[in-house]
């Protein structure tokens, strides 16, 4: 890393993330809680295609964040860059003030970042009960809010098909298992990519009900999916990624009443 | 044949199937779940069998040996894991079959180099030198049965690990889905050192089990590996139940393919390969 972004990453420790990319950007209230997540100027490559361009992020404690775009601009990325599952070109990943660029992904995690990953990632060979059990940690803080009983009172669908193997629930049941066991994990930060594609409506609004729940207990989370106003719904604040690019990070209630920004950048 | 020499036969096929469980089990995992084909397992066969030697020379007794032996070949694993293995994890398997080949060669070569090219024996401890007699003429060496039971033993000691642990849940999601269970906190890198490693050990305890009956020799290794290599097929790769099942049937036709149709006894094992997998393509277990 050159001496130029060690010094954003300095800069940042210090609670002041650098802002360097173009469109309506706004820092969001000032605020004493301790960041969790954090990034700055990212630049991600897939082989030769550049995807992220120099995207700034973070996240607080507590906090309830909107990611939004359309696809194929980035959010995934962006995510899959913060936990480490790819080494961006330049810039920095920072998580609870560690230097985390890179990974490891194990650390990273354990540093109190659960991450529920588009197509849900169960283990299809493990029993619903076995998925739970395996991933049962205490949080950062030594907190043992979620046990296996909790989440068997959250997600009560799952009670009845423990000794199922993964992959014979159904979709909705299968995003309630990776859910519920990142929730065993004892997370602070809870990162959720598209959690409802594809489900039936009336599973949809089940996980929304429970995002909400979580959300209300105190665990910070990330948010991404395609359904705008049920995002700005739950979140505090929301970013919008455009080619890589953060076009927006403000209150979700700015979102929510500027239907131009939504049709320009979010429409289909 | 009459009913005590088939016991015999029995008791045998177990024991011999019961060994081949021991090599064949570590095989089948770092086969199945990192992906990993070793062809140097046989030698971790081979180097407990001349642990067992130099062990025994050392303190007098095949179970100190042993005591001492098992630790060494676990940490004998992990190094190997660390400084060469670990870098297999992404490459094809031809790569992996040029790097674990020269290894044999280098194993084979160490153990010229340190021991010499004879064949050594490795006595019975005291304990269990006695034998049953079954009838008149005939008895059963009591170091085989103890063989079998303390294969028996890990077979199932094995099975709660994979099957009921923590540990074995996630050693079997990382056969899945490598980057979910590092999402999930969990130091895969070292998950799979200690799968290596634990293979490694049981490869090699079976050759020190094994040593005082078939001596100690050269190349000893070689055959172990073919053998356990139809055992992971037959099983199905990568699963630990499969193994077993597969390590006594090939036990079994092993043992009275030499008795009952010796001409055939060299090709017996294949036949049942074949066999099996005109059946079952993927193996009696599949990975699961």
């Amino acid at each position: 890393m050159n001496d130029m972004s060690m010094l954003k990453l300095n800069e940042a420790a210090a609670g002041t993330p650098a802002t360097a990319a173009p469109g309506v950007l706004r820092d969001p209230a000032p605020d004493q809680r301790e960041l969790l997540l954090e990034a700055i100027g990212l630049h991600t490559y897939y082989g030769s295609s550049h995807i992220l361009h120099g995207v700034n992020f973070h996240i607080r404690k507590g906090e309830a964040l909107g990611l939004m775009g359309r696809n194929g601009m980035g959010k995934t990325t962006l995510i899959r860059t913060m936990m480490g599952f790819l080494n961006p070109k330049a810039g920095g990943v920072l998580v609870r003030g560690q230097r985390m660029t890179g990974g490891p992904t194990h650390r990273i995690a354990k540093l109190g970042i659960a991450y529920v990953p588009e197509g849900r990632g169960i283990f299809p060979n493990l029993t619903v009960k076995e998925n739970l059990l395996m991933a049962a940690r205490a949080g950062v803080e030594g907190q043992r809010d979620w046990t296996f009983d909790r989440v068997m009172t959250t997600f009560p669908r799952l009670a009845e098909r423990l000794t199922n193997g993964g992959g014979q629930l159904s979709g909705g049941e299968q995003q309630m298992l990776t859910i519920g066991r990142a929730l065993m994990t004892n997370p602070d930060l809870l990162i959720l990519d598209e959690a409802t594609e594809g489900l039936a409506p009336l599973i949809v609004r089940e996980i929304w009900r429970v995002i909400r729940e979580i959300r209300d207990s105190g665990i910070a989370t990330v948010i991404v999916d395609k359904n705008h106003s049920a995002i700005t719904a739950l979140t505090d604040r929301s970013m919008i990624l455009v080619k890589g690019q953060v076009v927006f990070d403000g209150p979700s209630e700015e979102v929510r009443n500027n239907p131009e920004l939504i049709k320009k950048h979010l429409g289909v | 044949m009459d009913f005590v020499s088939f016991l015999i036969q029995v008791l045998n096929s177990l024991q011999y199937g019961l060994l081949l469980f021991l090599v064949a089990s570590g095989l089948t995992l770092v086969f199945g779940i990192m992906g990993i084909i070793n062809l140097a397992h046989g030698s971790f066969y081979m180097v407990g069998a001349y642990l067992a030697f130099a062990l025994t020379g050392m303190t007098g007794n095949l179970m100190l040996a042993i005591a001492l032996g098992l630790p060494l070949a676990f940490v004998f694993g992990a190094i190997l894991e660390w400084a060469l293995f670990s870098h297999l994890y992404k490459r094809d398997h031809l790569e992996q079959v040029l790097l674990t080949y020269g290894l044999i060669l280098i194993f084979e070569e160490l153990r010229s180099l340190a021991v010499g090219d004879e064949v050594h024996g490795v006595t019975i401890p005291e304990l269990f030198s006695a034998s049953i007699p079954l009838s008149d003429n005939l008895s059963y060496p009591v170091y085989r049965l103890v063989i079998s039971v303390v294969c028996l033993a890990l077979a199932g000691g094995l099975y709660w690990l994979i099957q009921k642990t923590r540990l074995g849940m996630m050693i079997r999601a990382g056969s899945h889905d490598r980057d979910m269970v590092k999402a999930l906190g969990i130091d895969i890198n070292l998950l799979y050192r200690t799968v290596f490693a634990l293979g490694v050990a049981l490869a090699a305890l079976a050759g020190m089990l094994a040593a005082p009956i078939s001596s100690v020799y050269p190349g000893m290794g070689s055959s172990v590996l073919i053998i356990s290599f139809v055992i992971v097929v037959i099983g199905g790769v990568g699963s630990v139940w499969g193994a077993l099942v597969a390590a006594l049937v090939i036990g079994f036709a092993d043992t009275f393919g030499k008795v009952l149709l010796p001409d055939l006894a060299g090709l017996m094992v294949y036949l049942v390969m074949a066999l099996v997998l005109l059946w079952r393509p993927e193996g009696i277990f599949r990975k699961g």
